[in-house]
């Protein structure tokens, strides 16, 4: 699955409802913030809204109605991904995602594919750092599908030992396909794992192959009893469906289910870092690669809305700094960029990276990412640099209500690391808030060679040429 | 299709870059798009011959803009292959009012997205635009599209890009057994050679080639442009006249192309890397989009590699044996014969037991008629997912353009859902039969040769 950068992503402001009683329950009103500049807020696509419900279980349902197209996406989130793993047993979030698909008493192996297919419908399902997902979408009349399969999985999954074995090699073949014969994959993998000394962002998403091979199946049953639990998920639905209708029919299927005690927390912070870390990393490969991962902060600070501006600035489009200068002046890269994702758990990295033409060194890309950063640093952004990265962002916002499948990933990744979709009530405002000082002021707060690890691809030549 | 894991957007910068390169060959597999009675789009002819198809979508404030123009690497001189991929490429790179800087200043300033590129069969332009922005949009567009001039400049820049772009590739093992794949299916057809071009052909390229291939072939008579999005027909049909009236008609004879030749023997192409999976490609020649089994051919793929989770070959190899992470069999859609071809990565080690399955399977399909059950399967799945195809104006504008491309039909719904239920088990061993060799065919293995011990 490829998935957009996150800021392209955002699609909507909406206001959240009370709590009100057993079960939540609301519409949503439309913030006005928009309405003083921007004369396309009386659409149509305005009038939709945003429910919340919560089943005595713990279950949370988001709802976004939208009857533009007779289909429906549903996903459920699971709070669980390579965030929750220890050492030595990574990868074990993203096999156990694998196994969900290997069936229960009731629907045996492959029946979830084959019953949704049958149906005219796709299916999925993805892990990342800080939540597991699955996702079905229909036409409008199927949606009870995804109810009876999900609330049969959520509990009575069998992870049969052989089955269990299989799919650790299907997934070792996932690994060997998507890491270890990719450069560049492997080269952010070993970012990652250096960056974070102490905080499970250490360790990939996939796992390390050794600790694939280690894994058991009583590993992956214990992980699954303890995260897979009505009060640990919310389910996302987005599309052509009528929400009243919907909430009790989630309520026949899962509301029978035990909500399960909270799942151990996650309490390590990756403490500051004290220097620069630098690694090189050799392999066979064509073009040498630099990659810089700059200690960063999530959501929780305010600081991010100037850095969503800036990786807008560094890298949206071909007008964007760092494509004008590296790529297209000085001719050094083929492809440039920087940004990051604050819409995650726990801090994560600001990176930079540039993918060099044959001829050209890293030395002299990262004297050219040097020298942009700390012109970030000293110079204010020029107003209509600043007005330009403000319009992407606000119009990403609109045309991303174009994708039910986007719109249900936004709001399921909110509500799972914490954030919540009310973000969204907000994020224009504090998008338009940002000043060039803002950006100047972060720059130099976060973007200090003390805070940064720097990786370097050196190319081998192949043995055999 | 398959599981996955998120990954580090950093990843797809690769891919990113490499969107203009990307060979345009459909894959019947995922590329096949529906049109359902809603989205039938109105169809007008503008009197400078370009056709105007339009879908009103009034959801969101937005407008999508596809244009394809009728010509792509198909017709790339001799010896220069990469033409008409870098014209395409270099339409937005500046115009006789604009300089490349100013072009992309333009779009960004507005939230917009303007993007080109150059197919096999067909070149491709998009403009994705809030509907506040669509006259500075359709500026843009039509500027590029009327007005390019190729500075030289650009033309040496994008021409280093691409010998670069051509270079990281190999670092990718899919991609070099596709290059060698097509290579030895197709020959000399233009089919066998990349649309991006190759080593040698890009430095051979000049920048009169593309100004020359620009004149002959970007003609507005030779063009389609989809609308999809918030606005009317009649200020759709008003917006796109006024910003390419000045477009002029021009006849023109295009090159003969061709024909594709079917394979007569077997080959094996065993290419060294030191990689952990062997990256491998089996098949021959398939069919065009216009062949009449084209529908019976496009049900038996997905009964055999095509269906994602509940094809054989999945089924097979990944789910029962463990071999693979991804296994799929495809036809390309294309104006002439494309490929048929079943793709796997697995381990260097297990190369050969996985080449065994494949070909177990393909017989199979070729010696039994199906089950009746999984005919009906496929069918219902075939039928039942078409609105998933038009869920979004991006997917509605790509298929509109496509419909009128292989000429189709504006009913092109209708027909398809009768044409995929009328299909029989008796079409599906037939067409398996006859679209599928088990004698003459080829393998291509990027892999750890001496692991992979593929070697006869």
């Amino acid at each position: 699955m490829i998935l957009r950068t996150y800021h392209s992503d955002i699609f909507a402001i909406f206001a959240m409802p009370k709590v009100k009683g057993r079960i939540i329950k609301g519409a949503l009103r439309i913030i006005g913030a928009f309405a003083a500049t921007l004369v396309f807020l009386s659409a149509p696509a305005y009038s939709s809204e945003i429910k919340e419900h919560l089943l005595p279980n713990g279950l949370k349902i988001v709802t976004l109605e939208n009857h533009k197209s007779p289909v429906v996406t549903f996903q459920i989130w699971y709070k669980v991904g390579s965030r929750n793993e220890v050492t030595g047993k990574t990868g074990i979030s993203h096999l156990l995602e694998h196994m969900m698909f290997k069936g229960t008493p009731s629907h045996g192996k492959g029946e979830f594919s084959r019953i949704v297919s049958m149906n005219g419908g796709n299916e999925n399902a993805f892990t990342s750092q800080d939540y597991t997902a699955y996702f079905e979408i229909f036409s409008s009349d199927r949606l009870n599908i995804s109810l009876e399969l999900e609330s049969d999985r959520m509990v009575n999954l069998l992870i049969d030992p052989q089955e269990f074995l299989l799919e650790r090699d299907v997934v070792k073949e996932e690994r060997r396909l998507r890491t270890e014969d990719d450069p560049t994959s492997s080269l952010v993998e070993e970012l990652y794992a250096a960056a974070f000394k102490i905080h499970p962002y250490h360790a990939p998403i996939i796992g390390w192959m050794n600790d694939l091979s280690n894994l058991t199946r009583e590993d992956l049953y214990r992980h699954y009893k303890e995260y897979y639990t009505p009060s640990n998920a919310t389910i996302v639905i987005v599309g052509d469906f009528d929400t009243e209708e919907v909430v009790k029919n989630i309520e026949k299927y899962f509301g029978s289910i035990p909500g399960g005690s909270a799942p151990p927390e996650v309490r390590m912070t990756e403490p500051e870092q004290q220097g620069e870390k630098r690694f090189y990393y050799k392999r066979e490969a064509q073009l040498p690669y630099v990659i810089y991962g700059y200690q960063a902060p999530n959501y929780k600070d305010k600081d991010h809305y100037a850095l969503d501006v800036l990786s807008n600035i560094l890298s949206e489009g071909k007008s964007s700094r760092l494509y004008q200068k590296i790529v297209y002046e000085k001719e050094l890269a083929i492809a440039a960029g920087g940004g990051f994702n604050a819409i995650q758990t726990d801090p994560e990295l600001f990176y930079f990276y540039a993918q060099l033409r044959p001829e050209r060194t890293t030395a002299e890309a990262e004297s050219a990412l040097n020298s942009e950063i700390e012109k970030i640093k000293k110079e204010p952004v020029s107003d209509s640099e600043l007005q330009k990265a403000k319009n992407q962002i606000e119009a990403s916002f609109i045309m991303g209500q174009d994708s039910n499948f986007y719109q249900a990933m936004l709001i399921g990744r909110l509500e799972t690391i914490g954030a919540g979709a009310r973000y969204l009530e907000t994020y224009i405002d504090e998008i338009r808030k940002v000043t060039a000082e803002d950006i100047m002021r972060i720059a130099q707060k976060y973007f200090t060679e003390d805070h940064r690890t720097v990786g370097i691809l050196v190319p081998l030549s192949p043995k055999n040429e | 299709m398959q599981r996955c894991y998120m990954t580090y957007k950093l990843l797809r910068t690769r891919f990113v870059l490499l969107l203009g390169l990307v060979i345009s060959l459909l894959a019947l597999t995922s590329q096949e798009i529906l049109a359902s009675p809603k989205a039938e789009p109105k169809r007008v002819v503008l009197d400078n011959g370009i056709i105007l198809l339009i879908t009103e979508t009034h959801a969101l404030p937005m407008v999508n803009i596809s244009v394809a123009v009728k010509t792509g690497a198909i017709y790339d001189p001799p010896g220069k292959g990469g033409v008409a991929s870098l014209t395409a490429i270099l339409l937005d790179e500046g115009t006789k009012t604009r300089t490349s800087r100013q072009i992309a200043e333009e779009i960004d300033f507005i939230g917009g997205s303007l993007s080109t590129s150059g197919g096999m069969d067909y070149s491709s332009a998009s403009l994705v635009v809030l509907k506040k922005d669509i006259a500075t949009g359709l500026a843009l567009l039509s500027d590029i599209l009327i007005n390019p001039v190729f500075p030289e400049e650009e033309v040496e820049r994008k021409k280093k890009e691409t010998l670069a772009a051509i270079l990281a590739e190999k670092d990718d093992p899919g991609s070099v057994a596709s290059k060698a794949f097509y290579k030895a299916v197709f020959g000399s057809h233009p089919y066998g050679a990349p649309p991006e071009g190759n080593e040698e052909t890009i430095p051979k390229i000049s920048r009169e080639d593309l100004v020359s291939f620009y004149q002959k072939y970007y003609t507005p008579n030779n063009t389609i442009i989809a609308v999809v999005g918030d606005v009317d027909l009649k200020e759709a049909v008003a917006l796109i006249e006024g910003h390419f009236k000045s477009w002029e008609k021009k006849e023109g004879q295009f090159p003969d192309i061709s024909p594709v030749k079917r394979l007569t023997k077997r080959d094996s192409i065993l290419i060294d890397k030191n990689i952990t999976q062997a990256n491998i490609l089996l098949g021959h020649t398939g069919i065009s989009r216009d062949n009449p089994d084209f529908y019976a051919v496009y049900v038996m793929n997905y009964i055999l590699g095509g269906g994602g989770f509940s094809s054989r070959l999945t089924k097979e190899i990944r789910d029962n044996k463990g071999l693979a992470y991804g296994v799929y069999s495809r036809f390309d859609l294309s104006k002439q014969p494309g490929a048929f071809a079943v793709s796997i990565q697995t381990k260097n080690e297990t190369a050969r037991v996985a080449i065994d399955n494949i070909l177990t399977e393909i017989k199979r399909i070729r010696e039994e008629q199906v089950a009746d059950e999984e005919l009906r399967e496929a069918k219902d799945y075939l039928t039942g997912s078409f609105p998933l195809k038009l869920d979004t104006n991006a997917k509605i504008a790509n298929y509109v353009v496509f419909m009128e491309f292989y000429n189709l039909g504006l009913d092109y719904f209708d027909q398809y859902l009768k044409h995929i239920a009328s299909v029989t088990k008796e079409d599906i061993l037939r067409v398996a039969k006859k679209y599928i060799d088990t004698e003459n065919f080829v393998t291509v293995a990027v892999a750890q040769q001496e692991k992979a011990g593929l070697k006869e």
